[in-house]
C-alpha cells in the first residue's frame, strides 16, 4: 500500500481525508479501530454490514487486533459515511493514522514463525533419521548406513541451524561485543559445538552425532521466543488501538478560512489550530485570539483551571473547557511534549535501565560456571591420560547436557504465563521484567488527579442548592458540550432537555421554561459580581462551580468536582495490610492533597510538586533502600514514572505516561493494582522455582556428562524432559490472585 | 535396505511440501487473525438465509 493522499472524490471534502490511502487509482482504503468489538457475531455483523455499502469492495474485521481494513472505489463512500455505517451498527470506530500501521505488519513475528517452522521440520527428520541410528547402535545396523544416516541429519541440520539460529548468534555476538554475557552466548555456543562436533564425528565414523540435540534445542528456545513476542504484540496492538481512540486529531484552519480535521502527523508548528470547547489540545502552541479557561489536571495535576487569552501557552494533553481558541502552533506530532518533561524523562529512563532481569543475572552466573566446567573436564580426562579427541568430545558433551533449555524457558514461560492471567484482569505489562520489579516492590506512591481520583469531573456530594434545583439545571445542562455540564447533565441521566435551549460557547446556555428565563454557566452570565463568585469560590474548597440562576431569584453555584475511584480507600487498605507503605505526591495543592490522604486514611502525602520534586523523594527512598511502585497519568508523572523501580498507568493517562509505565491497566477500578503485585509475586517465586530445577536437573546430568555417559539419546530425554517440566510448572501462574 | 534410497528421499519431500504449505500460509497472512478465523470457519453465509443456524 503506497501511502499517496487520497483525491478529493474519494474523501468528499471530508474532514477526515489525512486518513485514507490509496490503494491504487482506484480504491481507497482505511483503516479503524473498532470499539465493542467481542464476538464472532459481531464480526459478522460488521463485515456483513460494510460490504453491503455501495461501492466497498472488501471490508475485513482482525477480531485479535479489533480493527477493520475497508476498502471502496467510486464516489458514494466516504470515510465519515463508513464511520456513521459502523455506528449504525452498533459499534464505535475511529480512523487510524496510517503514519502509525507500520507496527502492524509484525515483520518480527513472522520472521520468529519462518525460524521456528524450519527448526521444527528439521528436528522433526533428524529425529526420524537419529532414532534409526540409536535402535541400530544395540542391534544390527551396518557403519555404512549409520554414515549416510549422519551425513543426511548433517545436510538438515546446518542450514536449519545457520537460519533458525540467526535470533540468537545475533544477540550473542552483540552481547560480547559490549563485553557482557547474556543467556543466548552459551545457547549460540552449545549449538554450534554439537553441530561443530557432530560433523567432526560424522566423517569419522563414530556411533554418536548430536545434530538432533542441536536443533531441538533451537526449537524449544524458539517456542519461548514466539510466546513471549506475542505477548508483546497484544499488548502494543491494544495501546495502539487506544491512542486511536483518543482520536489525535487537530482542526486546521486554511488560508481561506476553512477548517480541516487531519491527524496529529500532519501538522506542522506554524500552522493555526481551531481548538472548540470541550476538545483536547493535540498540539503545543500560543493562543491567537479567543478566551477561555484550561484544565491542565493532566499536564500539572492541578485541578483548579487556568485562564487562557491572546499569548497564553497552552500545551498538548490539556482540555479546553471555555470558548473557541484559535492556537498558532508551536511543536506537534512527536515534539510535542514540554522539553523539561522530555529531558528528566531520559535521565529516568538511564536509571531505570541499569535493572538486570533474572534471567540475565542467571546467566551470568550459569555461563562462567558451565564453561569452567566443560574446561576441567577437557583438561581432567586429558591428565588421566585420554586421548585429546576423547577429551573433547567429552568436554563439549558436557557443554551440550547443559545447554539451558530449562534455564532459557523458565523465565520467560512464567512471564507468558503470567502476563496472560493479568491481561484478563485488564493488565497489560509492557515488558516481560516488568513482573520481576513489581514482584520486589515494598513502597508505593500513588498520584492523586486522575489515579487515585476518576478521570473525569463528577457532581460533588455536598451542595449548598437542594435536589429540585440541580434536577432543574440538569436539563439545561442537558444542551452544553461543556465538560462541567457534561458532569451534571451526568448525574441526571433521565434530565429532558428544555425546548429552545441555547449554548453560547464559552459562557453558557440559557432557555426559557414556563415563562421564566433559565441560565446556567459563568458567573458573569448569571450576573454573579465578582466578589460573591470568590467568597462561593472559597466556600467551595477545591470543587469548581458551574453556576444556575433562574429569573426572579438569586444565582447559585453548583459544585463539580473529583471524586475518588469508588474502590480507592478499599485498595489503600488492603496495600496497606499487605505491608506496603503507601504516599500521595501531587502537583495539586497541598489543602486538596491532605483532605484526599485523610479520607484514605494515607499517613504521608505531599502536594504542590513539580515533577522534579517527584523524582527527588522517588530518588531519596530507593536511597533508604525501598522499592517504588509509582502510580500516576498525568504528563507531570511521567518522569517520575520512569524513575520508579515499577510504575503503572491508569489507561486514561496521557500517552506519554503511558509509554513511560511498566503496566497499564483499564477501567474505573484500582483493584487491578492488587491483582498486578499478588500475580508478579507469585510469578517471581515460580521463577525462582524454575531456576532451581534447572539447577537441580543439572547437578544430576552435569555428573554423568563429566564421567562420558552421555549419548545422544540421554541428552534428547534430558533436554525434552526439562523443559516439558519448567513449563508446567509455569502454567501455575495462571491460578494466582483469585478469579480471573 | 535399498528401499532407504526412496523412503529417505519421500519422507524429506513429504515434510518440505508441509514446511512449504505452512511458509505459504504465513505469507499469505493466515496467522495474522487467529481468533478471527476460529471463528470465521462457524460462519453460514453461504447457505441460504432459511437454513443459517442462529448468529450473535
Amino acid at each position: 500500500m503506497t501511502a499517496q493522499p487520497a483525491p478529493e472524490s474519494f474523501t468528499g471534502s471530508d474532514e477526515l481525508a489525512g486518513f485514507v490511502t490509496m490503494v491504487d487509482g482506484n480504491t481507497a482504503h482505511i483503516d479503524l479501530a473498532v470499539e465493542g468489538l467481542r464476538c464472532a457475531g459481531c464480526m459478522a455483523k460488521l463485515e456483513r454490514g460494510i460490504n453491503a455499502l455501495d461501492g466497498v469492495s472488501k471490508a475485513r474485521v482482525n477480531l485479535t487486533s479489533k480493527r477493520m481494513a475497508v476498502e471502496w472505489s467510486g464516489n458514494n463512500q466516504t470515510p465519515a459515511s463508513i464511520i456513521n455505517a459502523v455506528t449504525g451498527l452498533g459499534f464505535k470506530a475511529y480512523p487510524f493514522d496510517p503514519g502509525r500501521l507500520e507496527a502492524a505488519a509484525d515483520a518480527e513475528g513472522r520472521s520468529l514463525l519462518r525460524a521456528l517452522a524450519v527448526a521444527g521440520f528439521a528436528a522433526a527428520n533428524i529425529m526420524l533419521l537419529s532414532v534409526s541410528v540409536w535402535s541400530g547402535n544395540v542391534t544390527d545396523i551396518t557403519p555404512e548406513t549409520r554414515d549416510l544416516f549422519h551425513m543426511i541429519s548433517a545436510l538438515i541440520a546446518l542450514p536449519a541451524v545457520a537460519y533458525s539460529g540467526q535470533t540468537f548468534f545475533g544477540s550473542a555476538l552483540a552481547a560480547l561485543r559490549a563485553k557482557s554475557l547474556n543467556m543466548d552466548v552459551p545457547i549460540s555456543l552449545g549449538v554450534l559445538l554439537a553441530v561443530g562436533m557432530s560433523l567432526f564425528q560424522t566423517f569419522n565414523h563414530a556411533h554418536h552425532a548430536y545434530f538432533d540435540s542441536a536443533v531441538m534445542l533451537l526449537f524449544f528456545l524458539l517456542i519461548g521466543r514466539y510466546l513471549d513476542h506475542t505477548m508483546r504484540r497484544r499488548t502494543r496492538d491494544f495501546a495502539a488501538n487506544l491512542s486511536a481512540l483518543r482520536a489525535e486529531t487537530a482542526t486546521k484552519l486554511l488560508a481561506n478560512g476553512e477548517a480541516k480535521a487531519l491527524p496529529v502527523s500532519a501538522i506542522d508548528p506554524g500552522d493555526l489550530v481551531l481548538v472548540k470547547p470541550g476538545e483536547r489540545l493535540a498540539v503545543d502552541g500560543i493562543v491567537e485570539t479567543g478566551v477561555s479557561e484550561i484544565d491542565q489536571s493532566l499536564v500539572t495535576g492541578e485541578t483548579v483551571f487556568a485562564r487562557a487569552e491572546p499569548g497564553t501557552a497552552v500545551y498538548a494533553g490539556t482540555l479546553n473547557q471555555g470558548g473557541v481558541l484559535h492556537v498558532r502552533v508551536t511543536a506537534a506530532g512527536g515534539g510535542t511534549l514540554l522539553d523539561d518533561v522530555n529531558r528528566l524523562l531520559e535521565k529516568a529512563f538511564a536509571v531505570k535501565n541499569r535493572y538486570v532481569a533474572l534471567a540475565d543475572r542467571a546467566a551470568r552466573v550459569y555461563a562462567p560456571v558451565v564453561h569452567t566446567l566443560s574446561a576441567l573436564t577437557f583438561i581432567g580426562w586429558l591428565a588421566l591420560g585420554a586421548g585429546w579427541e576423547t577429551s573433547l568430545i567429552t568436554a563439549i558433551a558436557v557443554l551440550i547436557i547443559t545447554c539451558p533449555c530449562a534455564l532459557g524457558l523458565a523465565v520467560p514461560a512464567v512471564q507468558v504465563v503470567a502476563t496472560g492471567r493479568l491481561f484478563k484482569a485488564g493488565i497489560l505489562l509492557n515488558g516481560g521484567d516488568a513482573l520481576e520489579r513489581l514482584a520486589g516492590v515494598d513502597t508505593i506512591i500513588f498520584d492523586k488527579t486522575g489515579t487515585l481520583t476518576l478521570p473525569d469531573a463528577v457532581i460533588a456530594d455536598e451542595q449548598v442548592v437542594d435536589s429540585a434545583t440541580l434536577a432543574l439545571a440538569a436539563r439545561l445542562a442537558v444542551s452544553s458540550s461543556h465538560p462541567l455540564a457534561n458532569a451534571l447533565a451526568a448525574a441526571y441521566p433521565d434530565a429532558r432537555p428544555v425546548e429552545g435551549a441555547r449554548e453560547e460557547a464559552g459562557k453558557g446556555v440559557a432557555a426559557t421554561l414556563d415563562g421564566a428565563e433559565l441560565k446556567l454557566g459563568s458567573a458573569a452570565l448569571c450576573g454573579v459580581g465578582d466578589k460573591q463568585r470568590d467568597a462561593a469560590q472559597k466556600a467551595a474548597g477545591f470543587a469548581s462551580l458551574i453556576w444556575f440562576a433562574r429569573e426572579g431569584a438569586d444565582a447559585v453555584p453548583i459544585r463539580i468536582g473529583q471524586a475518588l475511584r469508588h474502590d480507592a480507600a478499599e485498595t489503600v487498605h488492603a496495600l496497606q495490610a499487605k505491608g506496603y507503605a503507601i504516599e500521595i505526591l501531587s502537583g495539586d495543592r497541598q489543602d486538596i492533597v491532605d483532605g484526599v490522604a485523610a479520607d484514605l486514611g494515607i499517613a504521608s502525602a505531599r502536594g504542590g510538586l513539580s515533577p522534579a520534586d517527584k523524582i527527588a523523594r522517588i530518588e531519596a527512598l530507593k536511597e533508604e533502600g525501598h522499592r517504588v511502585l509509582m502510580l500516576g497519568d498525568g504528563l507531570n508523572d511521567a518522569p517520575a514514572l520512569a524513575a520508579a523501580d515499577v510504575s503503572m498507568s491508569p489507561v486514561t493517562a496521557v500517552h506519554l505516561s503511558q509509554a513511560a509505565a511498566d503496566a497499564v491497566f483499564l477501567g474505573e477500578r484500582l483493584a487491578p493494582v492488587v491483582t498486578a503485585l499478588t500475580v508478579s509475586k507469585r510469578a517471581r517465586a515460580i521463577m525462582g522455582q524454575n531456576l532451581w530445577l534447572a539447577v537441580i536437573y543439572n547437578m544430576v546430568a552435569v555428573p554423568v556428562a563429566i564421567a562420558g555417559l552421555v549419548t545422544p539419546l540421554i541428552a534428547a530425554l534430558a533436554m525434552s524432559g526439562s523443559s516439558i517440566l519448567v513449563t508446567t510448572n509455569a502454567l501455575r501462574a495462571r491460578f494466582a490472585g483469585g478469579k480471573a | 535396505m535399498s528401499v532407504l534410497v526412496y523412503l529417505i528421499p519421500a519422507a524429506l519431500l513429504l515434510g518440505l511440501a508441509g514446511l512449504g504449505a505452512f511458509m505459504w500460509a504465513l505469507k499469505s497472512g493466515q496467522f495474522d487473525d487467529l481468533d478471527g478465523a476460529a471463528n470465521r470457519v462457524l460462519r453460514d453465509d453461504d447457505l441460504p438465509e432459511d437454513q443459517r443456524e442462529h448468529e450473535d
